[in-house]
């Protein structure tokens, strides 16, 4: 069962929340500052980072970045929607999905299980993709390993965030078909209702940032104005 | 058309304040110059006609008196001509023709030097009567000439039958005359146009101060309440400048004040939800799990339990759609449009909401726009919300594909119920404003519609509600068809990513 950690200073909200995650057999661990989180990370060693962007002392964003600097584990940020600028900032410092709140026990679990789909083992062992000797993938410079979840440049293995990672295999499965944020947001993100776009937007330039020369005039994962984005044609 | 888009009539030659005030100097200056060229011409002329009138009839007197003793009395005509060309001949400098009578007989006028002399009937009865000397101006062939009459006196000093008239031009008088009025003509102009100098520097002391308040007037307009004028001086228009602040000042401060409490007003909405959004954050978390456990409780508590799990949902909407509209009112709604399948995005919310069986739903394929499909998607569920809560089933979403070339994009939403009040209508996109008063709440948090007309309004679009014929109310939502805008595409290397980057530094300057 995945082991959430859960970062969040209001009381009511923490134990609320670890109750409803409880209830669906995951392992909690709750954190009520940004520091207390960062300690209690390691030992815990989650699946999954509950972020909360509004947090006494380190902020959401700090904390985010600080986790990001060293893991690549999946992190959701908890945030209100509409507090536009820190679904934003939160995406920029690397998190890979956000819920918005009030949220019901049944979307948190959803948007949980969606998020961790999206990594290499959910954690009841079973691997997400069909085993064998699936061939790597080389496009340019770029080498991809879809069954080891695997990317390289350059013979150096790269360190993509686990929204990155599914949106580069989502998007190099059909090199040259171009997808809309809104097509993106349901494969790679499954949000069912229509959710923010700019969620792809920050996750395209992180992506970048990582695996092109120059993300600037992007070679990889190009952008089609008014349509949205495709990888390639190289 | 000024900065404010009135129409200001455009000033004819004589309209504007420094054209009338350049007018009036120039009039003045042009009276007070001819009064005085007038004046001077009349002046000067009798001047100097009077002093060469008195230097002719001095010297005739002088020229007689010297030469009429010598007369033989009573002379004979040859003296008599003589006489006269002696007197012509003294005339020096003058050019008088002269004539000489003897009891009112004049010389024969023979051997003379020059012209006849045409002696008026009245100068010859005032010399020859009255025995006084005459002179008198008169015009020839438009030149003016003098003529004196003169009785000569014996030496005794009785009146003798002798008396001598002369003529003389005064064209050279005339000439300085001609001089002067040319002087003063030549003048006159320079005056004019000099005059036109200080006409300029009195109506820009005058414009200036006008033209000042005139932008500070369009200032205060604008809403730039701290605009204020420099008085200077002591004047009428340092009056107008003092008043005109005072009351620039007074503006502001009730602005300020209705500023503040409005400020005051949203920002406490504003935090009441956004304090009420984690007591809710921590009750719907676990609102799923009272569902679960409700049926294995005793029926008073499971009824207790399920109406807290659905009322909690029901507030969270209600903060939420709170929040969302102190976000319009403070102005901090922003919109992130997308192009989008418009009929596909319809369809989501229909089935994200499990409507498509309550809906007839006629959208068209491939009707593309620009637009936040998150906001579209909450016009649209508030609507269709609205007609399955508040109107009857079926409801019908209609999307119009814009005519080629048309610029609208039209979605209608009709219901089948009994339609709107017509006294209703005009309200229904009030805040809680609430259709059925026998009704003491509503499905839902009151908002739905005003917050619907938020969103269409953020998109530029319009929305309206009436009344089918066929019985039901439509509500028609029209929206502007954006098609690429070059400067909004889905590269995140646009205007937003900018601007989130630049307020993290701020951000992370403040922390």
């Amino acid at each position: 069962m995945p082991r959430v950690l859960l970062i969040e200073d209001d009381a009511a909200v923490r134990d609320g929340v670890t109750l409803a995650l409880r209830r669906r057999g995951h392992e909690v661990a709750a954190a009520a500052s940004g520091e207390e989180g960062l300690t209690v990370l390691p030992g815990f060693r989650p699946d999954i980072v509950l972020l909360d962007l509004m947090l006494p002392g380190k902020d959401g964003f700090q904390v985010c970045r600080l986790i990001r600097a060293e893991r690549q584990l999946p992190i959701i940020m908890l945030t209100a929607r509409g507090d536009d600028l820190d679904v934003v900032l939160g995406l920029e410092a690397g998190a890979d999905d956000y819920i918005v709140k009030p949220a019901r026990g049944e979307v948190l679990e959803a948007r949980i299980r969606a998020v961790l789909r999206r990594t290499a083992l959910p954690a009841d062992g079973a691997p997400a993709v069909e085993p064998g000797p699936a061939p790597v993938e080389t496009y340019g410079e770029l080498a991809i390993d879809r069954a080891g979840l695997v990317v390289g440049k350059g013979g150096q293995d790269l360190a993509l965030a686990p929204s990155e990672m599914k949106l580069l295999l989502f998007l190099s499965a059909t090199p040259g078909q171009v997808f809309s944020r809104q097509q993106l947001l349901e494969h790679v993100w499954e949000h069912s209702y229509h959710g923010d776009a700019r969620l792809v937007d920050a996750c395209v330039m992180r992506l970048r940032t990582k695996i092109e020369d120059t993300p600037r005039s992007p070679r990889y994962v190009q952008t089609v104005r008014g349509f949205g984005y495709r990888f390639g044609p190289l | 058309m000024n900065r404010l888009g009135r129409r200001v009539p455009s000033r004819t030659l004589l309209r504007g304040l420094r054209a009338r005030l350049v007018v009036g100097f120039l009039v003045v200056a042009a009276v007070s110059a001819l009064t005085t060229a007038l004046l001077t011409y009349r002046e000067a002329r009798n001047a100097i006609l009077q002093r060469s009138q008195d230097i002719a009839v001095n010297d005739l007197r002088a020229q007689v008196n010297s030469l009429a003793p010598e007369l033989t009395v009573p002379p004979a005509q040859e003296d008599l001509d003589n006489f006269r060309v002696q007197l012509e001949r003294s005339g020096k400098s003058r050019e008088w023709d002269i004539s000489v009578h003897y009891r009112g007989v004049p010389d024969s006028d023979e051997g003379g030097l020059r012209r006849g002399v045409v002696v008026p009937a009245d100068l010859k009865s005032s010399v020859e009567k009255r025995h006084v000397p005459a002179f008198q101006r008169i015009d020839r062939a438009g030149a003016p000439w003098l003529l004196i009459g003169m009785p000569v006196r014996q030496s005794d000093g009785q009146a003798s039958a002798l008396s001598v008239y002369a003529q003389l031009p005064l064209s050279a008088e005339e000439a300085n005359v001609e001089a002067l009025v040319s002087a003063a003509q030549r003048g006159a102009l320079p005056v004019l146009i000099l005059a036109v100098i200080p006409a300029l520097l009195a109506a820009r002391g005058v414009l200036r101060p006008v033209r000042g308040l005139r932008q500070a007037a369009g200032r205060i307009a604008e809403g730039k309440l701290d605009t204020r004028l420099e008085v200077k001086g002591a004047d009428e228009l340092a009056d107008l400048s003092r008043t005109f602040n005072d009351m620039a000042a007074r503006l502001e401060e009730s602005m300020a004040e209705l500023r503040r409490l409005e400020a005051n007003s949203r920002r406490f909405a504003a935090d009441v939800s956004h304090e009420l959004r984690t007591p809710l954050a921590a009750m719907t978390a676990v609102t799923d799990v009272l569902d679960e456990d409700a049926d294995s409780l005793d029926p008073d508590t499971a009824s207790a339990v399920r109406l807290i799990s659905q009322e909690t949902g029901k507030l969270a909407r209600m903060v939420e759609d709170l929040m969302e509209v102190s976000r319009f009112d403070a102005g901090a709604a922003a919109l992130h449009p997308d192009e989008v399948d418009v009929g596909e995005t319809i369809r989501k919310t229909l089935q994200a909401r499990a409507w498509q069986k309550r809906v007839v739903a006629e959208l068209p394929e491939d009707v593309r726009a620009r637009l936040d499909p998150r906001r579209l998607d909450v016009v649209v569920a508030n609507l269709v919300g609205n007609a399955l809560h508040h109107g009857g089933e079926p409801v019908r979403v209609v999307l119009h594909a814009p005519e080629p070339g048309a610029d609208r994009l039209l979605i209608e939403v009709s219901d089948s119920g009994p339609g709107i009040d017509p006294e209703v209508l005009p309200h229904v996109f009030e805040r809680f404003y609430k259709a059925d008063s026998a009704r003491a709440r509503s499905e839902g948090s009151g908002l739905g519609l005003a917050i619907a007309m938020e969103n269409v309004r953020l998109h530029g679009g319009t929305m309206r509600a009436a009344n089918s014929p066929e019985g039901g109310a439509v509500f028609t939502v029209d929206l502007p068809l954006r098609h690429d805008e070059p400067n909004e595409t889905a590269d995140a290397d646009g205007p937003d990513a900018t601007s989130a980057a630049g307020t993290r530094t701020a951000k992370e300057n403040d922390a």
